[in-house]
């Protein structure tokens, strides 16, 4: 890490993933930056570096952002092998060029995983997240049909714990680190998060069951205790988590009962 | 010039809100009864499209799924949960009155009638302050993590310009919460089948049939292909058009195409030169810059905002003695201090830069100060209530804020001028609705802090979910299909659209004709307006606009993911719109809220509102391109909340 002085300009040589589109294949193309401003983030230099590209005619390369500060879990880049680059807790978007040195030579790839196949360039789908959560990551409550806040209280702890969960960003950096490309870590935060109130708690043998299916549906790998996904996660989201899942899961598997589908459908 | 504003029309047509009579306090229950129901057994025979999926669009998509429509959602992101509501952080207000200090329904309906500098409709605030107390029992119980006291209950805290603690809070990501419940209330009607989640789409034109708005064109941003969707009833809740100034701390997705493409189809603007510029955002540090970071305004309550007394200081804040120093808002306003309003603590900030006092590398900032608070109350408190805040400082600015002061100056933040609606929340389109910051009038002129979360939800979960039914009972609606010819000429506009910003093939990007409209917008229509200024504003934009419909550079083609087109097309509507925005800031001869006039202050410089001639909502009518709008006026009437000059001091 080495923080240059304001004004001074670097140069980066960048390596960048092309790929058409998701049947082609895919190639690293080479790009040299003279005047990378140290106080750009990551996404500001691709900016620019797109800009020089569109005034030449040629097509930019794309990328996901939006938010731009951290929270909407839009961007997903592997920078030199690592989810969302070399910082800890920081998401690209907020990964700033200070942290490089003149001259750097950075490789920027999609986030790699059978679940989140590349659109274009740097841009993966990563709909199957959705569909998780569509499977079971809420708490059935129409609207209108709610007490009063303050009638269900929840220990300040619990409620801290919950949110600590509940910051995931949705981003993907934890499947593009994992060895085996597994969800765990987004899927037991969700749990987590709902597991640990009082509102969550009549779903919560139920939803463990549907958000694992799913996730199993959807071609991810299982978790092998690395905690690559813990590092990579710009959220900090704990990976006792995962353990969390884990015995819920447990729990539930030996407790469901195939039959008891004699609840109602849950509009 | 000054043709332009002769020539635009006064429009005679009464503009009619619908708004219920009777006491204030009864109307909206009393207009839910006076609406019409569908019975649940009908409701599955009537589809909704809903266009944007932030907290108004996935709140309105789930409770009507629940409700048992048949409900299209489509997405400009890849999920529902990309939506720029995420990023909101300071809270949510409510009249709970759980800290018993004073608060009430009355107390936030007043507050905010004023806080919007009289520019709201009453009806419409008050019902929002009624319906706030629900959105929290409905988002507690979707598990949305709320800061809770020792006792297990919620917590609340005070935010910019507010004198009670009514604003509720998720740690300094408050919009991601609540986002985040709904979105999960939304996909819990995905995963059941009654709403059909269709992400990367992007609306590109409205389609009516027999004056009824009827569906959409959309075009999904991965393939290229353009679809035809028809509904008997189309939502927008596409959000604001603060990227009109390019930088702002709006996403970068944000844009005005689907409100301007349902405003160009007959849908009337309503004071799209109210636009909220927020005190508090990290400053720019060069021209590479694609946003700006808001830096929540709950720092306010513990930061204290100060610039050097004299003229050109160039010491470091710690050189500079207190004596040196010039609280300028605990100094102008002593009753609210650094709690004013935004609008006041922006212009504030510009008085002080522009007479030479601002400080860091470009003297476009000011101190907000943390040294004072955590003398007083340790590091570590302060660092449980703003922690993530200033750890986003620090990741930005490479400064530790918790030993050198925060430099912050005012951002773009959020733009209260909108689609026209009524009480109903439909645009002058039938079947048109517009939810959220895409509509206007529940926040006049200004909008209070917490409020626009609060909004959101309101229309979503507790507003369009009653009114929708005035629309899809008392209209007789035949059936229509994606055959109809409208559809295939709406398709047609918006393919032949895209297809000449392809064919230009000039020498100029997108990115930089909208770096330009927004430094054209940011000087002359920004915090701080003039007749001349934004005569030349006017011209100066439609210099540009001819500039981009001849030499802009677009490479690929619109048949797969093409970003830089996307953005292109979101640019034309904002070179089209800018001007319609400077024209209304032209006309409105008075300042008040977000619109400053220079012409129009008092001697010491704070606003001077024109109750006589401009007490009024003015909304346009687009008639055509190169043809002057047609301005319309729905008068505003004050019955409870008497208009007084706002007073902060």
């Amino acid at each position: 890490m080495s923080a240059s002085s304001n004004g001074s300009k670097m140069k980066i040589n960048l390596r960048v993933w092309r790929q058409k589109s998701r049947g082609e294949p895919g190639r690293l193309e080479n790009h040299v930056l003279n005047d990378v401003s140290p106080d750009m983030s990551f996404l500001e230099m691709l900016d620019v570096l797109n800009n020089r590209l569109v005034a030449q005619g040629k097509e930019a390369i794309a990328f996901d952002h939006d938010c731009r500060e951290g929270i909407c879990g839009s961007c997903s880049l592997v920078i030199d092998g690592k989810a969302h680059g070399p910082n800890l807790e920081t998401t690209t978007c907020q990964l700033h060029m200070r942290s490089y040195h003149d001259g750097a030579s950075i490789t920027v790839e999609p986030f790699r995983a059978n679940a989140f196949p590349v659109v274009k360039d740097l841009v993966v789908d990563r709909s199957a997240f959705d569909r998780i959560i569509a499977a079971g990551g809420y708490i059935s409550v129409n609207t209108g049909s709610a007490p009063e806040a303050n009638s269900t209280p929840v220990p300040k702890p619990d409620a801290d714990l919950a949110m600590d969960h509940a910051a995931c960003i949705g981003c993907g950096a934890c499947v593009a680190a994992c060895p085996n490309a597994s969800a765990m870590l987004f899927v037991s935060a969700k749990i987590s998060h709902l597991a640990l109130l009082p509102q969550g708690a009549p779903e919560r043998e139920a939803r463990v069951l549907a958000m694992v299916d799913a996730m199993d549906r959807e071609g991810f790998g299982n978790c092998t205790n690395h905690y690559e996904c813990g590092a990579a996660c710009p959220k900090g989201i704990p990976v006792e988590s995962i353990a969390r899942m884990n015995r819920q899961f447990l729990t539930a598997s030996l407790r469901s009962r195939p039959s008891s589908s004699k609840q109602e459908d849950g509009a | 010039m000054s043709t332009t504003t002769t020539q635009t029309l006064q429009g005679s047509s009464k503009l009619d809100s619908k708004c219920p009579g009777g006491p204030m306090a009864e109307r909206w229950t009393r207009h839910r009864f006076d609406l019409k129901l569908i019975n649940p057994a009908n409701r599955r025979k009537f589809s909704v499209i809903v266009v944007g999926t932030g907290l108004a669009g996935s709140s309105a998509a789930a409770t009507l799924a629940e409700m048992g429509y048949r409900v299209t959602a489509l997405c400009i992101h890849d999920s529902p949960r990309r939506a720029h509501s995420i990023a909101a952080q300071g809270g949510i207000n409510a009249a709970k009155n759980y800290p018993n200090d004073g608060d009430s329904v009355h107390r936030l309906f007043y507050d905010t009638v004023k806080g919007g500098d009289f520019r709201a409709r009453e009806s419409n605030v008050h019902r929002l302050a009624e319906t706030s107390v629900r959105i929290i029992d409905q988002c507690a119980a979707q598990g949305v993590p709320f800061a809770r006291e020792y006792g297990g209950l919620l917590a609340n805290r005070s935010f910019g310009g507010a004198q009670v603690s009514r604003t509720f809070y998720a740690r300094g990501q408050t919009g991601q919460q609540l986002l985040l419940g709904a979105y999960s209330a939304l996909m819990r009607q995905v995963g059941a089948g009654r709403v059909k989640l269709l992400p990367r789409r992007e609306m590109m034109e409205l389609v009516m049939v027999d004056g009824i708005a009827r569906g959409v064109i959309a075009r999904n941003l991965v393939t290229g292909e353009y679809e035809r969707h028809a509904a008997d009833a189309v939502l927008l809740c596409t959000g604001g058009y603060g990227n009109v100034f390019y930088l702002s701390t709006n996403a970068k997705a944000c844009n005005v195409t689907a409100t301007w493409r349902a405003h160009r189809r007959g849908a009337y603007f309503a004071n799209p030169c109210f636009t909220q510029i927020h005190p508090t955002c990290i400053p720019v540090s060069g021209d590479h810059q694609a946003k700006l970071t808001l830096m929540s305004e709950s720092l306010r309550n513990d930061g204290r905002v100060w610039v050097p007394r004299s003229k050109g200081d160039r010491r470091s804040a710690a050189e500079i003695p207190d004596g040196e120093r010039d609280y300028y808002l605990e100094r102008k306003y002593p009753s609210f201090g650094n709690l004013v309003p935004r609008d006041v603590a922006s212009r504030s900030a510009k008085e002080q830069t522009d007479q030479g006092k601002g400080v860091g590398e470009t003297g476009m900032a000011v101190f907000l100060d943390f040294r004072d608070a955590i003398m007083r109350e340790g590091e570590s408190s302060i660092r449980a209530k703003y922690g993530n805040l200033f750890q986003m400082y620090e990741r930005i600015t490479g400064e530790n804020p918790y030993r050198v002061p925060m430099r912050i100056f005012p951002a773009v933040h959020y733009t209260m001028g909108g689609l026209w609606v009524d009480y109903n929340l439909e645009s002058t389109i039938p079947g048109l609705f517009v939810l959220g910051e895409a509509n206007f009038s529940d926040h006049g002129a200004n909008r209070l802090g917490a409020s626009a979360l609060m909004q959101g939800l309101a229309d979503g979960y507790f507003v369009i979910p009653s009114t929708i039914a005035a629309h899809l009972a008392g209209r007789k609606l035949e059936g229509v299909s994606t055959e109809h010819p409208a559809f295939a000429a709406a398709e047609q506009d918006a393919r032949a659209r895209l297809d000449r910003i392809l064919s230009i093939k000039g020498s100029r990007t997108a990115a930089s004709i909208h770096r330009e409209l927004g430094l054209i917008m940011w000087n002359e229509v920004g915090m701080a307006r003039h007749r001349k200024g934004l005569e030349s504003a006017i011209a100066r934009v439609r210099e540009l606009r001819a500039e981009f419909w001849n030499n802009v550079q677009v490479p690929g083609d619109s048949k797969d993911l093409n970003q830089v087109l996307e953005h292109a097309g979101r640019v034309a509507d904002f070179l089209e719109f800018g001007e319609l925005m400077a024209l209304d800031a032209l006309l409105r001869e008075e300042s008040c809220g977000g619109h400053f006039r220079e012409e129009h202050q008092t001697p010491d410089g704070e606003a001077r509102r024109d109750d006589e001639n401009f007490c009024h909502a003015a909304a346009f009518e687009w008639r055509g391109e190169g043809v002057a709008p047609v301005r319309h006026a729905e008068p505003l009437t004050f019955e409870i909340v008497k208009p007084s000059t706002r007073s902060y001091k």
